[in-house]
This record gives structure tokens, sequence and C-alpha cells, in this order.
């Protein structure tokens, strides 16, 4: 009887100390988020190889710049070298963690900015598998989260965390990302469509670090198991703190973007 | 002599190339343009069935100084089968660019988009409407300006100095797509400086939240002219008349969710009757149309200008219904349509346009207009036999 009652008092202790799944869950995405804040700005360039399913090849090369924004989501100017026809073409966006984020869209040819509806979230980013909310930033408050196990990829510890998302328009109902447990970065996105279907995959390598704190990949390949798709995204010239500021992301700037 | 001097700039930036530093390039397109006209000519001296037609548009750009100034040039040329009028060199653009913290200028010859409606663009003013390149009256001339924009926390304020005015463009006695005699070459202006009169522009734009606002007004001459009809012994003949008039105009765009509520308002005196037009509708999207990656937005617009009796008035009394299809695939293929109607009488103006990528350069695109006149006398009277279906194949470099 006594031997019970100290083991309910440990197990109830044990209880009170441990986590829930969300609980741990959360914890790794506001880790996560903690670790890549401050780096103020940054830019980099992006060549996106798109493939369909017989193997044809179409390249999108692009430039982005991002403006950290404290308390709300990032700003974003993406830059359209190639294809040619596009060429000029640049896309504002001021994200939000749980409104919808503020977008416009520069079309050089009639020197004409237009504000577009940001209810595209799940829709195609130019033609290729990766969509506006996969490469929009990564506010802990836009989703919820339930850590499911830990689990190595290609040899790296990782957490594994189920992750859904909290604002209106999102193509997945639900989505298990591989988190590194050194670098506090997505090593493998699996997405699951509005019917909870598998969808796509997007595995992440080449992690390099920057300003000794600031984790980024070199390479993002996403495959879409539906379509047989494939979009492989290439980062290069990786720049933080450049010194940009709100001026660089507004509709004046925008206009000129080169 | 501003012009001459930025040619020589140019010219010499072009010979000489340029340090390790600075960043410049070309880039523009070829394009091939065929129209095929499915009814005969209206006009014994315009040309039938098919036209030919070539254009070309190189682009160079150069920027210093850490891309704080820049110098943009935009040549565009056309060659046309038939129409002398058409075959035309134009400098789109020969402008020198210098950014600061909260302020940019502009000086040369410039492109200037103002407004947010579809059917048409009623506040958009700066440039002359280059139209023998399209019906459409998309396409522009370039401007020379002095453009000097204040980017502040209470909006930006752009103002204007415009000297020098071109004529609008307008199809010779060979060509489709215009009135019946042609436009003739004689140009009229109310101002003794005639096309050297200078114009002044301003605009204040802002946004708040969904909400994106703009205020301008123009002074100068007008971009489209009076045609003033006279009987010569030759025969009627139509002159352009250019007057000086005050333009007010303001445009707003709400943004909620996936509907644009879009509104421009224009109040011009100067020309004739002082006079008010409306433009006002939305555009709603269907993202991922029947589960594809398809998004498909419905347009509506109504335009109204109150000078409802006077036939010069294109859009007095009509509606525009359309739509805009995008595939959002690899190819960027994309569709749109729509349907300008006359509440009036039955003019009715269809319009369909289709385009897609082809490889990595080239991007063919389908046009076609069809009109039917519901009276004759009415402002499409004299193109009701136009109906013109053009394909056109463009290589991008």
């Amino acid at each position: 009887m006594k031997n019970l009652s100290i083991l309910i008092l440990i197990l109830s202790s044990a209880f009170a100390y441990a986590q829930t799944p969300e609980e741990k869950g959360l914890e790794i995405a506001v880790e996560a988020d903690k670790r890549d804040q401050g780096f103020a700005d940054s830019s980099s360039k992006m060549t996106m190889t798109l493939k369909n399913a017989n193997g044809d090849e179409s390249i999108r090369k692009m430039r982005s710049k991002t403006l950290e924004v404290n308390g709300d989501g990032d700003k974003g100017l993406t830059i359209f070298d190639k294809p040619s026809d596009i060429k000029g073409t640049a896309f504002l966006s001021f994200t939000h963690i749980l409104d919808a984020d503020d977008q416009w869209l520069y079309l050089p040819a009639l020197k004409r900015v237009k504000r577009i509806s940001s209810k595209n979230k799940s829709g195609p980013f130019m033609g290729s598998e990766f969509a506006f909310e996969d490469l929009s930033s990564r506010e802990v408050e836009k989703y919820a989260y339930l850590y499911i196990k830990d689990e190595a990829v290609d040899g790296e510890d990782a957490f594994v965390i189920e992750v859904r998302p909290n604002y209106k328009y999102s193509g997945y109902t639900r989505s298990v990302v591989w988190i590194s447990k050194e670098k506090y970065q997505p090593l493998k996105i699996v997405y699951y469509d509005r019917k909870n279907s598998l969808l796509k995959t997007m595995s992440v390598s080449g992690y390099q670090q920057y300003l000794g704190q600031y984790w980024r990949p070199d390479m993002m390949v996403m495959s879409n198991h539906q379509t047989k798709k494939e979009t492989r995204l290439d980062f290069t010239d990786y720049q933080f703190k450049t010194g940009l500021t709100e001026r660089d992301f507004n509709k004046s700037s925008l206009k000129r973007a080169r | 002599m501003v012009l001459k001097r930025m040619v020589r700039v140019v010219l010499c930036l072009l010979l000489f190339g340029f340090g390790q530093a600075m960043a410049s390039e070309w880039s523009g397109y070829v394009a091939a343009e065929y129209r095929g006209f499915t009814q005969s000519k209206l006009d014994d001296s315009q040309f039938d069935n098919g036209n030919l037609s070539v254009s070309f548009e190189p682009e160079f750009y150069h920027s210093w100084n850490d891309g704080d100034d820049s110098l943009t040039f935009v040549l565009f040329a056309r060659w046309d089968e038939h129409d002398p009028q058409r075959s035309h060199i134009d400098i789109r653009e020969l402008v020198w660019l210098h950014v600061a913290q909260d302020w940019e200028l502009r000086v040369g010859i410039d492109k200037v988009f103002w407004g947010v409606t579809e059917s048409q663009h009623l506040v958009d003013i700066i440039n002359q409407t280059d139209l023998v390149e399209n019906l459409d009256g998309e396409q522009k001339l370039g401007q020379t300006m002095l453009n000097l924009s204040f980017i502040k926390d209470w909006g930006v304020l752009d103002l204007y100095v415009l000297p020098g005015f071109h004529e609008r463009t307008f199809p010779g006695k060979d060509g489709r797509f215009r009135s019946i005699p042609e436009i003739d070459d004689h140009t009229f202006y109310e101002s003794s400086a005639k096309d050297k009169h200078v114009d002044y522009a301003l605009r204040w734009s802002q946004t708040f939240d969904d909400w994106d606002v703009g205020i301008s007004h123009f002074y100068g001459t007008s971009r489209e002219p009076r045609v003033m009809p006279s009987i010569t012994p030759a025969g009627l003949r139509l002159t352009p008349y250019y007057d000086i008039i005050n333009q007010t105009g303001l445009d707003v765009q709400a943004t909620l969710d996936e509907w644009l509520w879009k509104f421009e308002v224009i109040h011009r005196s100067g020309q004739g009757e002082t006079f008010n037009a409306v433009t006002g509708g939305f555009e709603y999207t269907f993202v991922g149309v029947m589960d594809t990656a398809a998004d498909f937005g419905v347009i509506a617009e109504y335009l109204y200008d109150d000078r409802g009796s006077n036939p010069a008035v294109a859009f007095d009394n009509d509606i525009f219904v359309g739509g805009r299809l995008a595939m959002n695939d690899a190819a960027s293929s994309e569709l749109l349509f729509g349907i300008i109607s006359d509440v009036n009488d039955n003019t009715r103006f269809y319009n369909i346009e289709a385009s897609r990528r082809f490889g990595d350069s080239w991007v063919l695109s389908l046009e076609g207009r069809f009109i039917s006149a519901g009276s004759t006398g009415g402002p499409f009277s004299s193109i009701r036999k136009d109906d013109v279906i053009q394909l056109e194949l463009a290589r991008h470099f």
C-alpha cells in the first residue's frame, strides 16, 4: 500500500513534468524560430529546374530579398530573370502571421503594379511544384504542432513533428517535418493535400552556416507523388545584414527592381 | 537637346564598355505577327485578307553607384506589310534614374502607368497611345519627362514636368481599324506652342491596409484628340484637334481576400463640354479550379461617360464581362476573354487573348477581336468589318 502510493506519487510527478506532444512540438518550433532571429535582412539567387513526368526540363532564375519584421511575417521581394519573356517581373509580399498577406506584382511591359489576391497560397510558384506557401516565411503562430518521434535523415538526427496550418487557404491538411537536432532547420517535409492524401516530399540539403548562426540550404528538391513532376531549387550568393530597409520593400522599389 | 545628349551617353557606354563593378545587360524580343481579316474591307483603299508584320524591341540597362543610378534604353520598331503608318520607330524609354533615401528622380523618356481597372484605363494619361500597335490602346509611346518622386510615410507624391508631345498614331489610308476616311496627317492644337507645350502632372498614392488609393491631376495637351470633320473639295476630311485640358483622376482598389474591387473616375475640362467618366467593378478569383493548379478570375466592370449623346464616346454606358484563366503551368499558359456591350444600342465588342511559352524563349500569342455594331454612325461603325484573328510568335532574349 505504501509502495503503491509512492509509485502514484512518482508517476504523477513524472506526468506533471512530461510534455504533451503538442507542447514538445511547439517547443521545437519556438526554438527553431529563436535560432533564426536577428538576421535583419537576407538575399540570395535562385535557380529553379522544373522537370515533368517525361523528364523535360525548364529553368527559372530569380533573385530574392527578405526583410526581417519583428512581431509579424517578413517582407519579401523577388525579381525574375529567366525565362526571358518574364524578365523584370517582380513580386512584393508583406507576409502576416494569420491575416492575408499583402502582395503586389510588377509587370514591366505595361509598367503596371498590380495588387493581387493572396488567396493563391496553395497555387504553384512559377509553374513549379513549390506552392507560394512553401516559400513564404514560417512564423511560429502560423501552425499547430505535434511532436511524433525522433528519426534520423541520412544519418542526421532529427525531430519529427506534424504541422497543421492555422491560416486560411492552405493547400494542405498537414505536413510532417523532420527538423535537424543540430541546426533546427527542416531536412525533409512530407505534404498531405486537402483530402489528406500524400502529395509531395521536399528534401533539403547542403546546409551551410552563415555569420556563425544562420543555417541555409544549397538545394531543395520537391517531388510531387501525384503528378510525378519534380522541381529542384538551387540557392547561391546568400548575403545577410546588407542594410536593406523598409524603403527597399515598397511599391516604388518594386517598380524599379532589376 | 536632352535627348541628343542621352543618345550620345548611351552610345559611349555601348562603344567603350564598362568597368567591372558596373552592371549592364541587353534583353528584348523579336516578333512576327500575322493578322487575318475574316470580312471584306469597308473602304476601297484598305487591304483585304491577311497582313504580315515584324517588330523588334531591344532593351539596354546599365546601373552604377551600387544600383542607385541607372540608365534604361528601350527602342521599339515595327515593319508592316500594308500600312506605312504602322511601320514606325519609337524610343519607349531612354531614362536616367537616381534613387535616394526618400526620393527618386527620373530624367528622359519613360513610360508611366496609373490605374487599376481592366476594361479601360481612364486615369492613365501620361503617355500617348500607340494606337497603330493595337486597338486595345494598351501600347504607349515614350514620353519625355522630368519626374520627381517623394516616398514618405504619408504616401508617394509624384511630380511631372512633361515637355514635348507625341500625336496619337492612327492607321493610314491602307490600314484596317480606322475611321472612314482615315485621320488626316494635319494636326491642330489649341495651344499656339503646338506640340512644344509643356504639360504638368502630379499624383499622390498610398496604401491603407487592403486599400490602394491614387489621386492625380494633369494639365496640358490632351492625349486623346477630338476628331473634327470638314468638307474639302476632295471630300470629307477628319482632322485631329488637341485641346489643353485639366483632368483630375481617382483610382481605388480594395483587395479583400479573393475579391478585388476596382474603381476609376475622371473629371476632364477644356475638351468641349466638361465631363466625368467612371469605370468600376470587381475581379473574383477561383483558386485551383476543378482540383487543378489553374486559377480562374471573373471580371465585371461598368463603364460610364456622362457625354452619353456624343457619338465619339466609345464607352458611355457599357458593361464589360470577362474571364481570366491562368493554368499556372511551366509554359505559363493563359487565356483572357471578354465582351463589352453597350446598354443603349446593341454594339458588342468581343475579345479573346491566349498565350503560352515554348521552350525557354518562344512565346506564341493568339488574339481575336470581333465587333457587332448595333447602329451605323456609332463609335465602332467604321471598324465593323474589321473582325480579326492575330497570331504572334515572339523570341525573347
